[in-house]
């Protein structure tokens, strides 16, 4: 059925469409990977869809897009530097079987070595069924972070900005950064990056995130000011809230716009209390994230995280013989399920959460996150409890038989 | 003329769907003689092409064979802008059935040549041998399609410009601005719609009061161009209560003592689709006294 006119046109009915905010009775039509307005198809190119697909009553969404996540199915990012092409394959195949199609390969605090080794696999790449959900560039968390906040980060990588641009260059490569990253994490108040940070932005082009920070109200909105627009792990490895000086976490209610902020659902990193509050403060905001490491669909044991040994025992993971989470084990759709429950947010809340508003935080909305004409046809379909049943990425079932990887476990 | 009364406008939508069906099924549709339908975009079908949606969902129709001409299109409007009738018929029916995109016409009024393409339109519906059937609604002036009064009753498809009752009346689909609204209009002539083998006229609403009583009750008249119908060998008028308001009492007691003699005496099951009796006459009753 591939003409002059495009290929198969392929329409999943009887759903409910997330669209323009609101879950809507409306069909959902895709060609070629994208998402078409069906209309022009009809009367400008004489077609109606070739392929049918009942969605049970369902809820079609965008596919969910994870920001945050160190590694699962065995692989880390930051320590499997050998087989870092290998671990990127089946980290995406696994991701997309369970919603995932697209996700931010994240890094933890290195050193330079690890980063000339490793960063140039993580950068873009198109999803598809045979090689996994989309990989949108590298998370680069780290090394450039306060010590008094690291969480489960190496002390021996951190470093400071007070050589501008060039310590940059100098511990990741920035022609590295301007070619595979999508965002980098780092401490406002480490020495020199105030100013480094606009200056970073300029240079690259990439996204800046505040995190593993003590920063005061007054350096964390500098930051802000400079460019700053995501907020890494709200409440996590970041000074606590206080009335007088909020601190990054403040940021939720500064005046004008106000950042983006990545949180982790698994009710283990922060109480669900705390995710309703910051809910409340900027709901446009949130960013579902999983901060998932290596252990994450893996058995209960002893894993590494970077160079740490962490331990995993029914969804928590902490440094061996400490008190410091390191990372998390959940799934984003556990996260999506969770977050509404914490927060009372409505379906389109949730779904947005780790959809739309991770897209925009990224500045790729036009394409991701969205059931808009002309964007990417990653969907899933879920049920009215969340349930991902069926996922879809660039306009092509993924299921258990035409995804094949092969956990390292 | 059949007139049909029933108590609002969803039992109104309830009895034309049905009958839609009943004569698309009965004519049993095919390949090479497909059932010409003429559709109506307004308020007042949208009841109907919900209902014929559900028809389709639940299997009892399909509109794999049927082929459709629209009555009308604003000129200037991009064939995307939300408020086109090609963007209605889309939402309203179309993405929602098995109808064949290439079975699908409606008048393009962003073309080079206006003239042209009426007579395009004119030439295809000859093509597939007229309509079957023409559906419409009424307007407040008695107009059908967008033929304001004055239109001659033996006009063809052209371009037409819009009373101020209509652009008045279509404001409310532009935001309330009168200024938003088309001035320009291609449509289907009165003529074009007498062609059809069958008429089917919707009317529904107080405000379709004087048109309905005007097109039925007094002579044929470019005024009301409506009114037409009445030479028409096959029409069928399905109005609600609110629209009967001014007829008079002894119109709406006729045609309603019409459907009751069918019912009770003759029998629903006795009677073919336009009410034509088949064999026959098998009386199930005399009513005594009254």
């Amino acid at each position: 059925m591939a003409s002059a006119t495009g290929g198969v046109i392929t329409q999943f009915y009887n759903c409910v469409v997330l669209k323009n905010h609101k879950l809507v009775d409306d069909y959902v039509y895709v060609q070629d990977g994208k998402i078409i307005d069906p209309a022009k198809m009809f009367f400008d190119s004489r077609r109606a869809a070739d392929v049918r697909i009942d969605c049970q009553g369902g809820i079609v969404a965008p596919g969910y897009i994870d920001v945050q996540i160190n590694g699962a199915f065995g692989y880390d990012f930051s320590n499997d530097t050998d087989i870092i092409d290998e671990a990127v394959d089946n980290v995406s195949k696994g991701l997309l079987l369970q919603g995932c199609t697209a996700f931010c390969p994240t890094t933890v605090s290195s050193r330079p070595e690890v980063y000339a080794r490793v960063l140039d696999h993580l950068g873009p790449r198109a999803g598809s069924v045979e090689r996994g959900a989309e990989v949108l560039g590298a998370h680069i968390e780290g090394p450039f972070i306060s010590p008094q906040k690291k969480g489960a980060h190496e002390l021996a990588t951190l470093r400071t900005a007070a050589g501008g641009l060039a310590a940059f260059d100098e511990c990741y490569g920035l022609d590295r950064l301007r070619q595979n990253a999508a965002y980098v994490t780092v401490a406002p108040e480490v020495a020199g990056m105030l100013d480094a940070i606009p200056r970073l932005i300029e240079a690259t082009g990439i996204r800046v995130a505040a995190g593993h920070s003590n920063a005061t109200t007054a350096e964390a909105t500098q930051a802000l000011a400079g460019g700053a627009s995501m907020i890494t792990h709200l409440f996590n490895a970041m000074h606590p809230f206080h009335q007088r000086d909020p601190g990054v976490i403040g940021l939720l209610g500064a005046e004008g716009v106000r950042p983006f902020y990545g949180i982790i659902c698994d009710g283990v990193h922060v109480h669900p209390h705390s995710v309703m509050i910051a809910y409340r403060a900027h709901p446009d905001g949130a960013c579902l994230v999983t901060d998932a490491m290596a252990a994450q669909s893996l058995p209960n044991g002893v894993y590494k995280l970077g160079e740490m040994d962490v331990d995993v025992h029914d969804g928590n993971v902490y440094i061996q013989g400490t008190n410091t989470i390191a990372g998390a084990v959940i799934t984003l759709a556990e996260c999506v399920r969770n977050f509404a429950r914490f927060t009372g947010a409505s379906t389109v809340e949730a779904l947005e959460s780790a959809t739309l508003h991770p897209a925009q935080m990224l500045g790729i909305a036009s394409r991701k996150g969205v059931l808009s004409y002309g964007a990417d046809a990653d969907i899933i379909v879920l049920d009215h409890d969340l349930n991902v049943q069926r996922v879809f990425v660039a306009g092509k079932e993924a299921t258990r038989e035409n995804v094949i990887y092969k956990n390292k476990v | 003329m059949r007139l049909v009364i029933r108590h609002n406008a969803d039992t109104v939508a309830d009895y034309i769907a049905e009958y839609i069906k009943e004569r698309i099924n009965q004519f049993k549709p095919t390949d090479e003689r497909p059932f010409v339908i003429g559709l109506p975009t307004g308020s007042s079908p949208i009841g109907v092409y919900k209902r014929l949606v559900q028809l389709y969902n639940d299997g009892h129709l399909s509109f794999k064979n049927v082929v459709s001409f629209n009555m009308d299109e604003y000129v200037g409007l991009p064939r995307d802008h939300p408020e086109s009738y090609h963007s209605f018929m889309w939402s309203h029916l179309f993405k929602h059935i098995d109808i064949p995109p290439e079975n699908v016409n409606i008048l393009n009024g962003n073309a080079d040549d206006l003239q042209a393409e009426c007579e395009r339109y004119e030439a295809k519906i000859q093509s597939y041998g007229g309509i079957e059937l023409f559906m419409g609604g009424i307007g407040p002036d008695g107009h059908i399609a967008f033929n304001e009064p004055g239109s001659s009753l033996q006009s063809r498809t052209r371009v037409k410009t819009l009373a101020y009752e209509t652009i008045i009346a279509n404001a409310r689909f532009f935001g309330g601005d009168v200024s938003k609204v088309p001035k320009l209009a291609l449509t289907v002539g009165v003529g074009t719609v007498m062609d059809a083998r069958e008429v089917v006229v919707i009317i529904t609403g107080a405000n379709k009061a004087i048109a309905l009583a005007k097109c039925i009750e007094e002579g044929v008249n470019h005024m009301w161009t409506v009114s037409a119908i009445q030479t028409h060998p096959r029409s069928l008028v399905v109005c609600d209560d609110d629209a009967t308001l001014e007829l008079h009492v002894k119109t709406v007691r006729y045609f309603k003592s019409i459907e009751q003699v069918q019912d009770e005496m003759i029998g629903r099951e006795n009677l073919g689709l336009y009410g034509q009796v088949a064999g026959p006459l098998k009386y199930k009753a005399i009513p005594s006294g009254n």
